[in-house]
């Protein structure tokens, strides 16, 4: 169990894990949050999408994560840490959809408009928004979630990216089966029971992220956000592509 | 010099070859690693190789190299400072700052990172009240970079030139200053031309400590962002999955820890020269202006101040108001903390007396040699120790479980010593052996030849004599190593990090991942606990350091 695709897909890679052949899981989870081979299953959803200071940006003014690569965000834009998995796979995302050298462009794009140096964290980066260091930054939702419980009245707002074009990039934390596992079916039965119901609500309500089970409402703050479309493609892509990633990012100069 | 008992274990070649088999293998888990580097070294993967060359070392090595000097610099100069204010001169609060300076040791560097951060980053409360008062802050340098690194690393290394510079000065300085201006030097010509260059090897055995400590650091860089060998050795293998990778940014690391090991050994060496005692007997502190005591007070209190007592009201604050953490799981980090602690100082003080005894008892060229290899493991950085120690478990227990295989087919057990307490504890033993086997050493050697001699007329010979005269006189020793390795692994980040058990989760680990989050308020109670017990040993110092001055 753990969060990150990637991670997932890695594990999946090595032959630590093994296929699962469950109706309920197949019925509970949708297809882009799991293994093509179900070997891992996705049992919450992460967007990580972009955030912004409500008193100094216009929700007009955004659109795309490629945006924020154009020169009207000169050093007004925050980023986390490109060490952080989260980063890596938003980049691989990219790649897989534009290729590297599009992607490349971007990411110094990216770069040259940093405000200040990137953050071990997003929430520090959002603090950093609320305190006028920068004006918009890209984060995991449920960090906003977080400072929001703690600070409601924070002026920092969730703005879902590319909602015209590919939509949100999305992640998963999710679980499978090791591949020499002892306990095959009790470990099984315990996957089934995380992707009902009530265990999904409780997994919703207490990490303020979303249910990979489409008939199960996320937490009360988390549904203020709105409704979103997730970018579609496959999250075992940014495993693949998440080495790439990685360089093409030490290539940009993101740290 | 023959004695009986000596003699009689020469005569015997049995325990000598037993004896040099057990030393043999201490070595083991400091070597091990270095030799799994070498072969990294000769095997690069080429492609990630010619990447990191381009894009990732010269910027890792000029940080890892400014780092190290500038720590080596503010560190060296505060600590000889500091040392010898409170070593030769009389000013307002001496006696309480001769060992408050010393406070800072039981604060780990990524603690002062983190609470640094927490209270002087941009969206930090002291940034956000200027802002208030003023409209703007952008004058305040940013805390996040290398200068802030250098700072924190500095104010939390600097004790280690502080306490031998200080002793330095306490047992030869005054005597010398006097003689010196006996022979017409004025009293600061003396100071610089004398006293100071008497003190010079224990300043550069103090420097080079805190540039070890620099060289190791994980945790406090890791918190500033700033990306030195040691994060990118973490970095290849959890993000570009290249074990030989970090393999190979070890090895280079490591040739810089060799520079500074060889200028450590040479300065210790230089140091023995004169060390006697009581030499500070009758002669008198410098009398320093008035605006001098009052300037000197100053600097001790505000190192003394931002070094210590600002962090730890900071980090009590946070802690207080997030007690609401304190539930069921700390149960849970103090117990692996207490428990990986407690046996690492058991192990490491039962092999450090094994290694002290074949010292006393075979004292040859070989068992020199022995020891120095076993007790190397302290200048190597943990998260070096950490990739080296996994590797070659990882073969073994792969080797192992192939033999199985054959011989039970495949009903064979499995074998997995890799993330079990083993390993962990494996790094533990190379890293912290010199820690514990030091106070050992200069222990066992006060018991002199002819104590032995007199027991052993009196017919106390073999265990007994252990038992009834060694142990006895030994005690103080063994309790001082053990709570100094105790403490150590306490605060040790990057092994307990990369090679634990899964779910183990101890109080630095803990730190870490609050951290790595940006909680800072939530990282504090861990951390209040980890500075509680560091508080332990830096008493036992400070009283034994009354006892010297």
């Amino acid at each position: 169990m753990t969060v990150d695709a990637g991670e997932l897909w890695h594990a999946a890679e090595r032959g630590l894990l093994q296929p699962v052949d469950s109706a309920v899981l197949a019925a509970n989870i949708p297809e882009a949050y799991r293994d093509p081979a179900n070997r891992w299953f996705g049992f919450s959803i992460r967007a990580r999408t972009l955030v912004y200071s409500t008193e100094r940006v216009k929700p007009e003014e955004l659109s795309t994560y490629e945006a924020l690569a154009e020169p009207q965000w000169k050093g007004r834009l925050c980023l986390r840490t490109s060490k952080k998995v989260y980063n890596q796979s938003l980049v691989a995302m990219l790649i897989a959809q534009h290729g590297e050298e599009l992607t490349e462009k971007v990411v110094r794009g990216w770069v040259e408009n940093l405000a200040t140096d990137v953050f071990a964290n997003d929430t520090q980066l959002m603090e950093a928004i609320a305190a006028g260091q920068c004006d918009v930054g890209i984060v995991n939702t449920y960090y906003f979630g977080r400072l929001l419980r703690d600070k409601p009245e924070i002026p920092v707002k969730l703005f879902w990216a590319d909602q015209e074009g590919s939509g949100v990039h999305v992640n998963v934390s999710g679980a499978g089966i090791t591949a020499h596992a002892p306990h095959r079916e009790a470990a099984q039965k315990f996957l089934e029971w995380l992707s009902q119901t009530e265990s999904q609500s409780m997994f919703a309500d207490r990490n303020l992220e979303y249910p990979a089970n489409p008939g199960v409402k996320a937490d009360s703050i988390v549904l203020e956000w709105g409704e979103f479309t997730p970018n579609p493609i496959n999250l075992s892509k940014a495993g693949e592509l998440q080495a790439a990633a990685v360089r093409l990012m030490d290539r940009a100069g993101y740290r | 010099m023959a004695t009986p008992a000596s003699n009689r274990y020469a005569s015997e070649r049995s325990p000598r070859i037993l004896a040099g088999g057990l030393a043999l293998a201490l070595c083991i888990p400091a070597l091990a690693p270095l030799i799994v580097i070498g072969f990294a070294a000769v095997s690069p993967d080429a492609e990630i190789w010619s990447h990191l060359a381009r894009f990732v070392l010269p910027e890792v090595a000029s940080n890892t190299l400014m780092l190290v000097i500038s720590v080596a610099v503010i560190g060296g100069m505060l600590g000889t400072s500091l040392a010898w204010l409170t070593a030769m001169c009389e000013f307002p609060g001496r006696r309480f700052f001769e060992w408050a300076l010393l406070l800072p040791l039981a604060v780990p560097a990524y603690v002062l990172a983190f609470v640094a951060v927490g209270f002087l980053d941009y969206s930090g409360p002291l940034q956000t009240a200027l802002r208030g008062t003023f409209g703007s802050s952008v004058w305040v340098p940013p805390i996040r970079s290398l200068g802030g690194a250098a700072m924190v690393l500095s104010l939390a290394t600097y004790p280690y030139v502080y306490l031998l510079a200080r002793s330095a000065f306490l047992t030869q300085g005054r005597r010398a200053l006097e003689a010196a201006q006996a022979l017409g030097y004025s009293r600061s010509q003396a100071s610089w031309k004398v006293a100071l260059p008497m003190a010079r090897p224990w300043i550069f055995a103090g420097i080079a400590l805190t540039a070890m400590e620099t060289l190791a650091d994980f945790g406090a860089v890791y918190i500033f962002n700033t990306r030195t060998f040691t994060t990118a050795i973490y970095g290849a293998w959890f993000g570009m999955r290249s074990v030989t990778t970090a393999l190979q940014l070890a090895g280079v690391l490591m040739v810089f820890v060799l520079i500074v090991f060889v200028i450590e050994r040479r300065s210790r060496a230089s140091a023995a020269f004169a060390s006697a005692r009581d030499m500070t007997r009758g002669s008198p502190r410098f009398e320093l202006s008035s605006t001098g005591r009052v300037a000197a007070a100053c600097f001790a209190g505000l190192i003394f101040a931002i070094g210590f007592a600002l962090p730890i009201v900071q980090l009590a604050i946070w802690a207080i108001e997030r007690i609401g953490d304190l539930d069921s799981r700390y149960f849970g980090f103090v117990s692996r903390s207490l428990l990986l602690a407690g046996s690492a100082a058991f192990m490491i003080v039962s092999c450090s007396v094994l290694l002290a005894y074949i010292q006393r008892r075979l004292p040859s060229r070989f068992s020199q040699a022995v020891i120095r290899l076993a007790t190397l493991g302290y200048a190597i950085p943990g998260a070096v120790l950490a990739v080296g120690v996994i590797v070659p478990i990882i073969f073994l227990s792969n080797a192992l479980q192939d033999l199985l295989r054959t011989w039970f087919g495949a009903g064979a057990p499995t074998i997995m010593f890799q993330g079990t307490l083993l390993a962990v504890l494996l790094g533990y033993l190379a890293r912290f052996l010199a820690v514990g086997f030091n106070p050992v050493e200069s222990g066992l050697q006060r018991i002199t030849k002819s104590v032995d001699e007199a027991a052993i007329s009196l017919g106390v010979t073999g265990a007994a004599l252990l038992r009834r005269v060694h142990m006895p006189l030994l005690k103080t020793s063994l309790a001082t190593a053990a709570t100094l390795v105790f403490v150590d692994v306490m605060k040790e980040m990057p092994i307990t990090l990369i090679v634990r058990p899964f779910g183990w989760d101890t109080l630095a680990v803990r730190v870490f991942e609050m951290t790595a989050e940006g909680e800072w308020e939530r990282a504090a109670l861990p951390a209040v606990a980890i500075v509680l017990v560091g508080l332990v040993p830096v008493a036992m110092l400070t009283r034994r350091g009354a006892h010297v001055a």
